[in-house]
């Protein structure tokens, strides 16, 4: 029996608004909300409502034979609350049949696993709660951040009980093995790893509407010709995508959707695959060796390391400054100071102040709102700012009432 | 007495201390019972009225006039072939950069025709609006009478030198920067040359300071004698506005305010901020203006790791730079060649200390300022952290500068200039 195991992932940042200098001190609402709004509105007609109803409508035909997975950021959901409750409700739709996972991450999807243990944690229970609240389940598989994975995260992530993580399975990490078995972490061997399968899960995110590739145009017969290429006991093909992809990434003219719809009823017909959540697989498998990762990596970029977030000064500096007032934060116990807090450490903002531009330029700028990184950087300092000084006058008021 | 000014811009729509000035001596000029035409190459409609601008790009020119045939023929010199961009911030550079091809195949044709709309900017096509500028002088000159004809900066020499050839009134040039200042030692040889030219054909030679008068002596070859200074001025600040400008932060800030260029040194202001925050954590910075230099200090400052304490604005314009100042408790400007420089003026004004460079023109005048060499952050780091913290000495710049510069009046430098003037028509 092999495997293929979809996950979407779905996120939306809190997007910061133009914040000048006179603004500090003064206003300390830091978000556009036309802004999220609007992209929130667009993404959702555009891929959230017609990719959940076509996933929907293959359920319904397959029943338990066809399933995926989904990790749900904690700012995207309170974005679906805020602008587009329909969204939501879809997704309930889709809890509600039985044959979606839904994963754990950090509320607003942070890069906190690299900087402190105890955010980290904290987050992660946040999000357990909103997907319990939400879907009624109990998440006991872990995605973290754009999959950033090290031996020392998967250790702290077995710490909280997890029983399975995802990560990337780019050749340049796994050398010589395959991403299409289990693997368990280095220092606690009971968290068992699903890798990406980097080139199938690509062709279908990044290559699929590319005319000049020269598979192009993808069909899913020819995936299914491919799925079937793998050695006989490769246990399973781990597709790994943001889910925007369909849809907003790849426009409906490319045919994507198509695709989709078509992909199971080949699969069936030709091939001896199921389709499987993560929780299932992790279950089934057995776990073929130990994985050694001592230093981070993401699923971003030809490096698949972290420097689409991390690295440069104005990256390092925001993230340090960020991560100082840790402390002082903890003290404080209004509901703004903490929300902020949140939406402050989502890894877009680090994203729009990265400087490398050029092999993956492209995908950078689609997705920046600014008109430089440095912009980003003045932007970010300035809301930054603001913040510290609300928290070190919350901090005064506390300390003098007692 | 009738002037004809030649200008490049006028407030409100002022990029720098150029506009400013301009608008400081025709106010004057006119207290004084002159009789001002003030031309920019565009007008905006919202300018002050009391004053008669008129607008270069309405003014059509007839080119089958036998001067404008003969002038044309000389104009022909000038060649654009360099990325000539005086004063730029860094979008318009990128701008310019995607239109030079468009620009290089249109010249000549354009210049030329009847009309033509001009930017008034400082773009790539600049050199493009000097030549038509110039024509449209000779225009202005032929239907106008005047005594004296005035040129600020090289922009507008070549128009106030067609002015005279056609009316015979005598030129004043007046230098506000030279390309030394903007430029460093790497001149762009073309406005070098303009400026030069200007000084060589006019009767007379305004220096906004003994600064600039020694470069123009020493590095142009004009005859002292035909050399004179008149510093500038500030306007006084009627407006109480934002006197009350309450203060966003806890902290005491300290203000760098104009282009962010090599010219203006806003390197050696973010090594002197780093200084005083080793020591003291209750300031903050601001860096408030645009210019090619701009991401190489933010990423300065993040480097140091003092970006929670060191602001960036952007670009300022009117009411947000009073606004600005109203914040500040100490301004610097430690500009590393300034041939005058108002904006200490106007943080005077509004009773915030200043510390200037002494490579500056405004330092030979003003007593209640401290002055450090542009290049001594340690000097620098130590005025701004005694400005902060010793009442004494920060009371005493506020009192007293601010008396010393109410006393710098624009009525004060326009009558040294209206006594240039009469003595130029009496030679």
């Amino acid at each position: 029996m092999k495997s293929i195991c979809f996950y979407f992932q779905v996120h939306q940042p809190f997007r910061l608004r133009k914040y000048r200098f006179f603004d500090i001190g003064k206003e300390h609402y830091y978000y556009d909300d036309f802004e999220n709004d609007y992209i929130m509105k667009r993404v959702g007609d555009k891929c959230y409502l017609p990719m959940n109803q076509l996933l929907l409508d293959l359920i319904e035909e397959y029943g338990e034979q066809f399933k995926v997975s989904f990790s749900i950021s904690g700012t995207a959901l309170d974005q679906f609350e805020m602008y587009y409750p329909e969204v939501l409700e879809s997704f309930q739709r889709l809890a509600a049949t039985g044959s979606v996972e839904f994963l754990a991450e950090t509320y607003p999807h942070a890069l906190s696993a690299l900087k402190s243990k105890k955010e980290f944690t904290k987050q992660v229970k946040e999000q357990k709660a909103k997907i319990k609240k939400l879907f009624g389940q109990n998440p006991t598989t872990f995605r973290n951040t754009e999959l950033i994975y090290s031996d020392e995260i998967g250790a702290m992530v077995a710490d909280m009980g997890f029983k399975t993580m995802l990560t990337e399975g780019a050749k340049h990490i796994l050398g010589w093995k395959s991403p299409n078995y289990v693997y368990t972490n280095a220092i606690n061997p009971k968290l068992k790893l699903l890798l990406k399968n980097f080139q199938l899960s690509d062709d279908i995110a990044f290559r699929f509407s590319e005319q000049s590739w020269s598979e192009w145009p993808l069909t899913a017969d020819k995936y299914v010709d491919w799925l079937n290429q793998i050695a006989p006991d490769e246990q399973v093909i781990n597709l790994f995508m943001d889910y925007e992809t369909f849809g907003e990434h790849q426009w409906p003219e490319t045919g994507i959707f198509d695709f989709m719809r078509a992909l199971p009823a080949e699969v069936f017909k030709r091939s001896e695959f199921s389709f499987n959540t993560p929780a299932e697989v992790s279950k089934q498998a057995q776990p073929v060796a130990k994985l050694h990762i001592p230093y981070p990596i993401s699923w971003a970029d030809e490096e698949r390391d972290l420097t689409a977030w991390l690295g440069n000064e104005l990256q390092d500096e925001a993230f340090d400054k960020l991560y100082a007032l840790e402390d002082k934060v903890k003290k404080c116990a209004d509901k703004n100071i903490q929300r902020d807090w949140e939406y402050l450490q989502t890894s877009d903002h680090f994203y729009y102040m990265c400087t490398k531009w050029f092999s993956d330029g492209d995908v950078h700028k689609y997705f920046n709102p600014y008109g430089s990184p440095y912009d980003a950087f003045v932007n970010y300092m300035n809301v930054l700012s603001d913040f510290e000084l609300r928290v070190k006058e919350m901090l005064k008021k506390t300390t003098t009432k007692k | 007495m009738k002037v004809l000014m030649f200008g490049w811009e006028f407030p409100p729509h002022i990029t720098g201390g150029l506009g400013t000035a301009s608008y400081g001596f025709v106010k004057g000029l006119l207290k004084q019972g002159a009789d001002v035409t003030f031309v920019v190459p565009k007008a905006y409609g919202d300018e002050d009225t009391a004053i008669n601008i008129v607008n270069a790009s309405n003014i059509a020119i007839h080119i089958t006039d036998e001067h404008f045939k003969e002038y044309q023929k000389k104009l022909h010199y000038i060649e654009i072939n360099s990325r000539l961009v005086p004063y730029q911030t860094p979008d318009e550079y990128f701008r310019l950069l995607t239109y030079k091809d468009h620009f290089v195949e249109h010249i000549g044709s354009t210049v030329f025709s009847e009309k033509f709309e001009f930017s008034g900017k400082y773009g790539e096509n600049i050199l493009e609006e000097v030549k038509r500028y110039a024509l449209v002088a000779g225009e202005i000159a032929h239907q106008n009478e005047f005594d004296v004809i005035h040129a600020h900066d090289w922009l507008t020499y070549e128009a106030g030198i067609v002015a005279k050839k056609i009316s015979g009134a005598p030129l004043v040039v007046h230098m506000h920067a030279t390309e030394f200042d903007r430029s460093g030692e790497n001149v762009n040889q073309i406005v070098y040359d303009i400026e030069r030219r200007g000084m060589e054909q006019a009767d007379l030679v305004i220096a906004v300071s003994n600064l600039t008068r020694d470069i123009v002596i020493n590095r142009y070859g004009i005859p002292p004698e035909k050399v004179k200074v008149i510093h500038n001025a500030v306007e006084p600040l009627d407006k109480k506005a934002y006197a009350t400008e309450e203060k966003n932060v806890p902290e005491k800030i300290v203000t760098f305010l104009g282009r962010v260029t090599f010219q203006k040194g806003p390197d050696y202001f973010v090594e002197a901020a780093n200084k005083v925050l080793q020591k003291d954590d209750n300031v903050r910075f601001v860096m408030a203006g645009s210019g090619d230099m701009l991401n190489k200090m933010i990423k300065r400052v993040a480097k140091l790791n003092i970006a929670n304490k060191f602001h960036f604005t952007g670009f300022l314009k009117g009411e947000e730079v009073d606004r600005m100042f109203a914040l500040s408790d100490v301004y610097v400007m430690p500009s590393v060649s300034e041939p005058f420089g108002i904006s200490p003026l106007e943080a005077m004004r509004s009773n915030v200390p200043v510390i200037i460079s002494k490579q500056s023109g405004v330092s030979e005048i003003l007593k209640h300022a401290l002055k450090v060499d542009f290049w001594d952050i340690d000097a620098m780091a130590d005025y701004i952290y005694g400005l902060l913290h010793y009442q004494g000495i920060s009371e005493m710049f506020k009192k007293y500068g601010k008396s010393e510069v109410d006393n710098l009046k624009w009525e004060n430098a326009a009558k040294k200039l209206l006594h240039i003037y009469q003595e130029l028509l009496h030679k």
